[in-house]
């Protein structure tokens, strides 16, 4: 970071800044609102991303299909073809805990593999979720996806379905919530764990830290995030979508919201959801809507914005990974330990 | 349809697939044999194979092309297209990245396989009458067929042996074997395999490290050139995201062989084919499920054995 003072004031308030734009902005419409809901969707998954990915240093490549399990247990409790019908909180509840526990399932044989066949194992477990979600269609309606799913709401107020103001600050709330629940994870004696897990395992083991059991804790309350988030999305939407829309490109885009924005923190993260998740479904899908309306997209494939996605996300993770690795806004504590000899061993 | 005959029917289905998978899976396993990178990319780089050899079969006439003039056009162009490509990916993506942690390479490779998707699907959505299945960019293209499915066994047979099949197994096994020669006999090939053991040892001997390296990329991006050109003719349709399905399965197959093991990748390979073409062919409603067998297996092997079959790999840095 530079020592311009601007930039310092920049990089200390944007996030004030940034709360009081997203408080006051659904005043001019609900347009800007309807858009911005799914970034913090996006910034919620993102979110339980980095507990696992950015402060526990597990890659994970499945993080859509924590998005699509909870999305559809979401749907299951609540759609009105099953008996159970349980409403929009208690749904929610429901989905963190299956998100939680398919988090545990996969990380029990998992925790024994180095980091790049870890990445793996979590690739195939969002393929092989996928896979079952499309074909088990006696259950999940296939490809036509579950609804219509409870529409979120608020206890003890009720307002018209057509209103979006309420889901838009009801979202807000969740977000921060959530924000919230990871910065003070963070601090806590568990992420001062998963730090030290991530940085060194060997130390972090002689100092009595039990890396197999942060690591499991790590995965449940990751998944459980991104569940949640895949729930709160289902019920935006009203359905659960489909299955393939939680395939491996949805999760390195998860994985492009966590990078960008600098591994391991949760401002970052809420930045990286702004840019990446706001490029692709404000800047490019109205980018592609006006060039449409002037007639200058014609048949031409590349004169097209929404069908350079991929190759932008793929841009950003290539360029960060060689010029900026740590991200926009790299976490405070990202050299190891081990760099600062004197004081290695006197905090745990 | 007897059982033997069937029996007789998955066996050439799966061997055809699994050699094709095997050339794909032999990329894999040579770079993360070297530099321990699993390199996302090469399904891609097989993919956008595809779809020169596609354009250049059909600037030169299509179905009317004969598979003798069209086959010797094809590898003498796309592998040299897939080489250069492999090669560039390492010195632009890989290489200034070599020191850092693996998993930063590991994300820069994903990041390469998106930007290659994106560019086959534009290169799909080229004005060329080439390009059949429509106008969409970003829809299955079909490959011209220039093999027909004659019976080699004779029109009464039930056992199905087309050219294509006898033309998968002509152009890869001789190229295997080349490669174990090249590997295991020539002064470039001693120098590849002291690099994967020990590359500051290699370095200190006075090879030229990168220079293996890069060979190393070379060879593996041609082998997935010549795997494109007979994946486009076996199946007859490419499709853009094609790479991400050939690589998981190439890759899949090098892992249960043990990666970094050439003999082992062709063996994972050749079992992997046989488990899709059971899949596909005798278990019923297995064709939806092939990819969950294939994934599970993947995973199976790297939680309990991740040393693969064949488990020469043994080594492990700290």
């Amino acid at each position: 970071m530079s020592d311009h003072p601007t930039i310092k004031i920049i990089a200390r308030f944007w996030p004030h800044a940034l709360l009081a734009i997203v408080l006051v902005l659904p005043l001019f419409g609900d347009a800007i609102a309807t858009k911005l809901t799914p970034i913090m969707v996006f910034a919620i998954v993102g979110l339980g991303l980095n507990v696992v990915a950015g402060f526990t240093g597990l890659l994970n490549l499945g993080a859509a299909a924590f998005m699509a399990i909870g999305a559809y247990t979401f749907a299951i409790c609540t759609v009105p073809i099953y008996p159970f019908q349980i409403g929009f909180w208690p749904g929610l509840g429901v989905a963190i805990m299956v998100g939680a526990v398919a988090g545990t399932i996969l990380a029990l044989p998992a925790m024994r593999l180095r980091g790049d066949y870890l990445a793996i194992v979590t690739l195939g477990f969002g393929e092989i979720i996928t896979d079952v979600l499309k074909n088990l269609d006696a259950i999940t309606k296939g490809t036509q996806g579950l609804n219509p799913v409870a529409a979120p709401e608020i206890p003890f107020v009720t307002y018209s379905i057509s209103a979006y103001k309420p889901t838009y600050y009801l979202y807000l709330a969740l977000l921060l919530v959530a924000i919230l629940l990871c910065h003070n994870m963070r601090k806590s004696r568990l992420g001062r764990q998963w730090i030290a897990v991530r940085d060194d395992e060997l130390a972090a083991r002689s100092m009595g830290i039990s890396p197999a059991r942060t690591k499991l804790i790590a995965f449940a309350i990751g998944s459980g995030l991104c569940a949640f988030g895949g729930a709160m999305f289902a019920s935006l939407n009203g359905t659960s979508i489909e299955p393939s829309f939680y395939d491996f490109q949805q999760s390195v885009v998860i994985l492009c919201i966590v990078i960008v924005g600098g591994m391991g923190n949760v401002k970052g993260v809420i930045l990286g959801a702004l840019i990446m998740v706001g490029f692709n479904s404000i800047i490019l899908v109205n980018l592609t809507e006006w060039m449409t309306r002037n007639g200058w997209t014609g048949n031409n494939v590349l004169a097209t914005p929404s069908n350079w996605k991929f190759m932008i996300f793929g841009l950003a993770l290539i360029l960060m990974m060689r010029l900026r690795p740590q991200g926009l806004i790299p976490a405070q504590d990202v050299e190891p330990v081990t760099q600062k000899p004197a004081t290695a061993g006197a905090t745990p | 349809m007897t059982t033997t005959e069937l029996i007789i029917q998955l066996l050439i289905t799966g061997l055809a697939n699994g050699l094709i998978i095997a050339l794909i899976a032999l990329g894999y396993t040579m770079v993360y044999g070297i530099i321990e990178l699993i390199n996302f990319a090469h399904g891609d780089v097989m993919m956008l194979g595809c779809f020169l050899a596609l354009t250049i079969v059909g600037l030169c006439g299509g179905e009317q092309l004969s598979p003798w003039i069209a086959l010797p056009l094809l590898f003498l162009t796309v592998p040299f297209f897939t080489a250069g490509l492999n090669w560039s990916v390492e010195k632009l993506a890989y290489k200034p990245i070599r020191e850092a942690p693996k998993l930063t390479a590991l994300v820069s490779a994903i990041g390469v396989s998106f930007v290659f998707i994106n560019i086959g699907m534009f290169w799909g959505g080229l004005p060329m009458d080439v390009f059949g299945g429509g106008g969409s960019a970003a829809s299955a293209k079909s490959f011209p067929d220039l093999f027909g499915w004659s019976n080699l066994l004779g029109e009464q047979s039930a056992v199905l042996l087309t050219p294509r099949d006898v033309m998968v197994a002509a152009v890869t096994i001789p190229l295997m074997i080349g490669l174990t020669f090249f590997i295991n006999r020539t002064r470039m090939g001693t120098a590849m395999r002291a690099v994967a053991q020990n590359p500051t040892a290699a370095k200190l001997m006075g090879i030229d490290v990168d220079r293996v390296i890069g060979l190393t990329f070379i060879i593996g991006g041609a082998l997935a050139g010549v795997a494109s050109v007979i994946t486009a003719l076996y199946t007859g349709s490419i499709h853009f995201q094609m790479g991400y399905r050939n690589g998981m399965d190439a890759f899949t197959a090098a892992v249960l062989g043990g990666i970094g093991n050439l003999p082992g990748a062709v063996l994972g390979a050749l079992l992997i084919g046989l488990v899709r073409a059971v899949m596909e062919g005798y278990v019923p409603n297995g064709g939806q499920w092939s990819n969950t067998v294939v994934f599970a297996l993947l995973i199976l092997v790297l939680v309990f054995r991740p040393n693969g079959i064949l488990g020469s790999r043994v080594r492990e840095k700290v």
